[in-house]
């Protein structure tokens, strides 16, 4: 009972946090849309930025602590870091589907095309589809200890991996030229974007640890009730 | 060290001994390679692109479809009659147990490539010429990288629900690095370019076999200890 109010406490803290990211999230629309100016090339379509690029900060928080924690799980064996793991996964991959809707919407004006083959796109795609993998792993296996520890070493592996998908797609471009510069250069930001660009980084800081933690909740709550039924 | 050696070569020899008696496996990913090359020369339209043009993609990711499906194989005859925990049993260090594994794939995997390129050569009428010794050498280097996580990852695919499919998710991404890197140097080498072209990539080749062999090697026994 002690360790179902346990969770109880840890989901409602998750709640709070995540109820006063999205009471930001709200702010940060007001502030993109009143608060900065219209920018002079890429018209209302920059607007997008203020979600994007917190969205893209999100999603690397994530998977650098699933990376962290990982490592961690296979020295310590602590299950908290394993559930924590499980929990950023998700959320990262939460963050980055955000990052891969905007991404695109924001290109078709700006770049003329929905989708293009840059290192930095493809990157993203492939940490995506890892984090996919990921968590199918994790659905794919029953027992507790045997989830942590594949999953601790898909985790290790995938983060020694981006550097390579990295620096393997960067020759790629490299070798290839693109004919137009497809990194749009943002020249020093006004006060104003660059006020609103670190509000929403903020928020979106505070949804991941708000989403986390609800998501951790969850899973110990899950993991309680298992326990409760095996002892029937 | 001589010990271990002799250990994994002592698995990597139960596993080939057993596979060429029965050649079950062996077999179906062969005519599963043929099939795929010949699907993809039906992928192409002929009078807008050249075969020469596709050749390489269409080599490594025939080569990259037949690993998977020979990789899905490695532990899947270890299950039966819990072979796996008899292995397990055995006093042999954990990273032995996985070089013998890893020398066993990389045996099949290479079976299976060795008899795709003249196919490869015959159905997209590729001259390979000078060529060959060089595309031995990266095909060698890139499957050394990408089957050394496959042995990994089948091993922990083995033990989940739907193993076949659960394979496939996991590698293909750390396929992404040896295979950009293949398709790069094997056009290069068909087109007769010179070395220095192709160095880059060949460093990135090296660089991942020798991080993801050791890692493996590593996390191995995190993945079959209990």
């Amino acid at each position: 009972m002690t360790d179902f109010s346990l969770a109880a406490k840890v989901v409602k803290r998750g709640l709070v946090i995540s109820t006063l990211g999205l009471i930001g999230l709200a702010g940060v629309f007001v502030l993109a849309l009143g608060f900065t100016p219209v920018e002079a090339r890429q018209g209302l379509a920059q607007k997008i930025f203020y979600l994007h690029v917190p969205a893209a900060w999100s999603a690397l928080l994530a998977f650098s602590l699933v990376g962290i924690t990982s490592c961690l799980y296979l020295w310590l064996k602590d299950p908290r870091l394993d559930r924590f793991a499980a929990a950023s996964a998700e959320v990262g991959v939460v963050f980055a589907a955000v990052m891969l809707t905007t991404g695109p919407i924001w290109a078709k004006p700006i770049w003329g095309t929905w989708w293009t083959w840059d290192a930095r796109l493809t990157l993203t795609l492939f940490v995506f589809f890892l984090f996919l993998g990921y968590l199918a792993l994790r659905a794919a296996v029953h027992d507790a200890a045997e989830r942590a520890r594949f999953s601790a070493v898909v985790g290790i592996l995938g983060m020694l991996l981006v550097p390579f998908v990295h620096l393997s797609v960067y020759l790629f471009r490299t070798l290839h030229p693109q004919p137009i510069v497809l990194k749009p250069s943002a020249p020093s930001l006004p006060t104003s974007m660059l006020t609103t660009l670190l509000v929403s980084t903020l928020v979106f800081t505070l949804l991941y640890l708000g989403f986390v933690t609800t998501r951790y909740g969850l899973t110990l709550a899950e993991e309680v009730r298992e326990d409760a039924r095996n002892a029937d | 060290m001589p010990d271990a050696i002799r250990l994994a070569l002592a698995i990597a020899g139960k596993d080939i001994r057993a596979e060429l008696r029965s050649r079950t496996a062996l077999q179906s990913a062969l005519v599963f390679a043929a099939l795929v090359l010949v699907v993809f020369n039906f992928a192409r339209d002929p009078t807008s692109l050249a075969a020469v043009d596709l050749a390489p993609s269409v080599l490594w990711v025939t080569f990259a479809l037949a690993a998977m499906v020979a990789l899905n194989r490695a532990f899947t005859v270890e299950r039966e009659n819990s072979a796996m925990d008899a292995l397990l049993l055995a006093p042999v260090p954990r990273e032995a147990l996985f070089a013998g594994k890893l020398l066993a794939n990389l045996a099949f995997v290479g079976t299976v490539e060795l008899v795709t390129l003249p196919l490869f050569v015959l159905f997209f009428n590729v001259s390979l010429g000078h060529a060959l010794p060089g595309l031995i050498g990266i095909t060698v280097l890139a499957t050394i990288g990408f089957v050394a996580v496959g042995t990994i990852f089948s091993a922990m695919a083995v033990r989940t629900r739907f193993a076949e499919l659960m394979l496939p998710v996991l590698l293909l991404p750390f396929m992404v690095p040896p295979l950009i890197a293949a398709v790069q140097v094997t056009s290069r080498l068909l087109a007769n370019r010179p070395l220095s072209e192709m160095w880059g990539w060949l460093r990135l080749l090296a660089l991942y076999d020798v991080v993801f062999v050791t890692l493996c090697m590593m996390a191995f026994t995190a993945v079959v200890d209990e």
